[in-house]
């Protein structure tokens, strides 16, 4: 036997519906939730007429606010420029020199250079710019420098790149392959001459052997004491720094078939200046600056 | 409530049913679907848009037979923090010779929409043969034997006709000379003249330095020219779009 329905004092009148003794109540539905019923339909249209939404043939309804992905993007962007325009502005028309005597416009530098090494930079010269030795990446800690570490260098060097084909400033220099050149027992004796700048050869005998060789082969670039050149971006020889690996094959295989390090121009399209002179303060604070 | 009264012949009828749900379901369908044909900023003309040529294109197929793709997108969208690493937000029209596209919501590596000339070639033999060796925190499989797989271009006249099939504009001359302009491309000292006709901006070289063309030239070639035709600095999209 079903119970009789609970009532309140009031009647509530039921649907009519009876299915196996079930009947359902008329109950008003809550105010509250009928309010808000109510107001998300009128914000439902309002939205409607403010924002993109019914597709049509050749575009979208563009609403009244005229809110696109794109011109929100363009918005965002001018804010944040706006935001540092006077400081960009600030950092691209300072001495390239003196921006390190000014706390303020150093201090911006070094955080905005940082975020641009670690979105361009860091995937050759690593996250923390120990650069890649296997790959001949330099390392930008230390304070030897291929094309010069003052900061008007490290500048040039990010703007224009390094042997690319794109920047016609690019800095510019090939070494030989000397295998084309040198016999092998020749190639030998000067690979030990070189290792002895910086510390034991392989073999002493070739190594003394090797230093006619170098005078007429080597140093007019790396110079006679194969102190390097960074006008010609030859590397020092003589301070135990390798940019490609000290070893004896290693610089065996340099001389061989010589090196060919690329790098790409920064400037003009991907960095604009004030992005360029903010990484470059920021390599040059690194350590190795000079 | 007469009209109402009407749906139990529907409900009746099971033939009927099938047709007028269809019927229902097609105009959601159409409604979707049949903008995209005709909606401005999905067929926006972009100056500088050519067919891959077919170096790249072969590159492009390897990418997508190692799932380049299940961890890369090239899809930059517009965003602040997307456009400052990565470039110009992706257009539609830059898409538009891809079968299949390369759009993706996920990322485990960075987005390659514009991964073009970004880096050195050489860095790229270095990165794809061992990514850890430049950059230690990453989880990317290596990818050397590339280097090792010489290709030929037995077969490319007829992957040009099948993506011409799907809408891609190759033309009778760019399929007679798939062959040759595959060979050039990968040829510091090939006359590159017609190439560069039929495919404007396309970069020759030797890619891996290595001798032969290999997989890794291709796969290089593909990677240096995504996201490089068209020039940002002439062409301004439409805001509103």
């Amino acid at each position: 036997m079903a119970k009789k329905p609970k009532q309140d004092k009031q009647e509530v009148s039921t649907t009519g519906h009876t299915w196996d003794g079930i009947e359902e109540f008329d109950n008003p539905l809550p105010r509250w939730w009928l309010w808000v019923f109510y107001a998300t339909i009128v914000w439902g249209i309002w939205y409607v007429i403010a924002y993109p939404a019914w597709p049509l043939v050749n575009g979208a309804t563009a609403g009244y606010k005229g809110w696109s992905t794109r011109g929100q993007l363009e918005e965002r962007m001018t804010e944040a420029d706006a935001a540092n325009a006077e400081i960009n502005a600030k950092l691209a028309s300072a001495e390239l020199t003196e921006i390190p005597d000014d706390p303020e416009l150093n201090a911006y530098a070094v955080s905005a250079g940082g975020a641009v090494f670690r979105t361009w930079c860091a995937q050759c010269h690593g996250s923390g710019a120990a650069g890649v030795q296997a790959g001949g990446y330099p390392n930008l800690l230390d304070d030897d420098w291929l094309w010069g570490g003052t900061l008007d260098d490290i500048h040039y060097t990010i703007a224009n790149g390094i042997r690319n084909d794109e920047d016609p400033d690019a800095r510019w220099s090939q070494m030989p392959a000397f295998g084309d050149i040198l016999d092998s027992e020749s190639i030998d004796r000067v690979v030990n001459y070189v290792m002895s700048f910086s510390g034991e050869p392989r073999d002493a005998a070739a190594a003394s052997a090797g230093e006619e060789i170098f005078l007429n082969n080597c140093a007019a670039c790396h110079g006679d004491a194969g102190g390097g050149d960074i006008y010609q971006g030859a590397p020092n020889l003589a301070d135990a720094i390798w940019l490609y690996g000290g070893e004896y094959e290693t610089i065996r295989e340099t001389v061989t078939n010589a090196r060919f390090g690329i790098m790409p121009p920064m400037g003009g399209a991907d960095l604009s200046e004030a992005e360029t002179r903010a990484v470059a303060v920021y390599v040059h604070q690194l350590g190795g600056g000079m | 409530m007469a009209i109402l009264d009407k749906h139990t012949i529907l409900e009746k009828n099971v033939m009927l049913l099938a047709i007028v749900s269809f019927l229902v379901v097609s105009i959601g369908g159409i409604v979707q679907i049949a903008p995209l044909f005709w909606l401005e900023n999905t067929i926006e003309d972009v100056e500088g848009m050519r067919p891959y040529s077919p170096l790249e294109l072969t590159g492009r197929d390897i990418y997508l037979r190692e799932g380049c793709y299940v961890c890369h997108s090239q899809m930059i969208r517009p965003m602040r923090d997307e456009v400052e690493r990565y470039g110009n937000y992706s257009l539609a029209a830059e898409s538009k010779y891809d079968h299949p596209f390369q759009w993706g919501s996920k990322r485990t590596g960075p987005d390659l929409a514009r991964v073009g000339g970004r880096y050195s070639d050489a860095w790229h033999v270095d990165h794809l043969s061992n990514p850890q060796a430049v950059v230690p925190e990453s989880i990317m499989p290596k990818y050397g034997f590339l280097k090792d797989r010489l290709i030929t271009p037995e077969n490319i006249e007829d992957r040009l006709r099948t993506d011409r099939m799907v809408g891609v504009p190759y033309t009778e001359e760019m399929i007679a000379n798939a062959k040759a302009d595959f060979k050039a491309q990968a040829d510091p000292d090939a006359d590159t003249e017609g190439l560069l006709t039929r495919y404007p901006k396309a970069q020759v070289r030797n890619f891996d330095t290595a001798a032969g063309i290999s997989e890794m030239d291709a796969m290089i070639a593909y990677l240096q020219m995504l996201g490089t035709l068209v020039d940002f600095s002439t062409f301004t999209p439409d805001v509103s779009r």
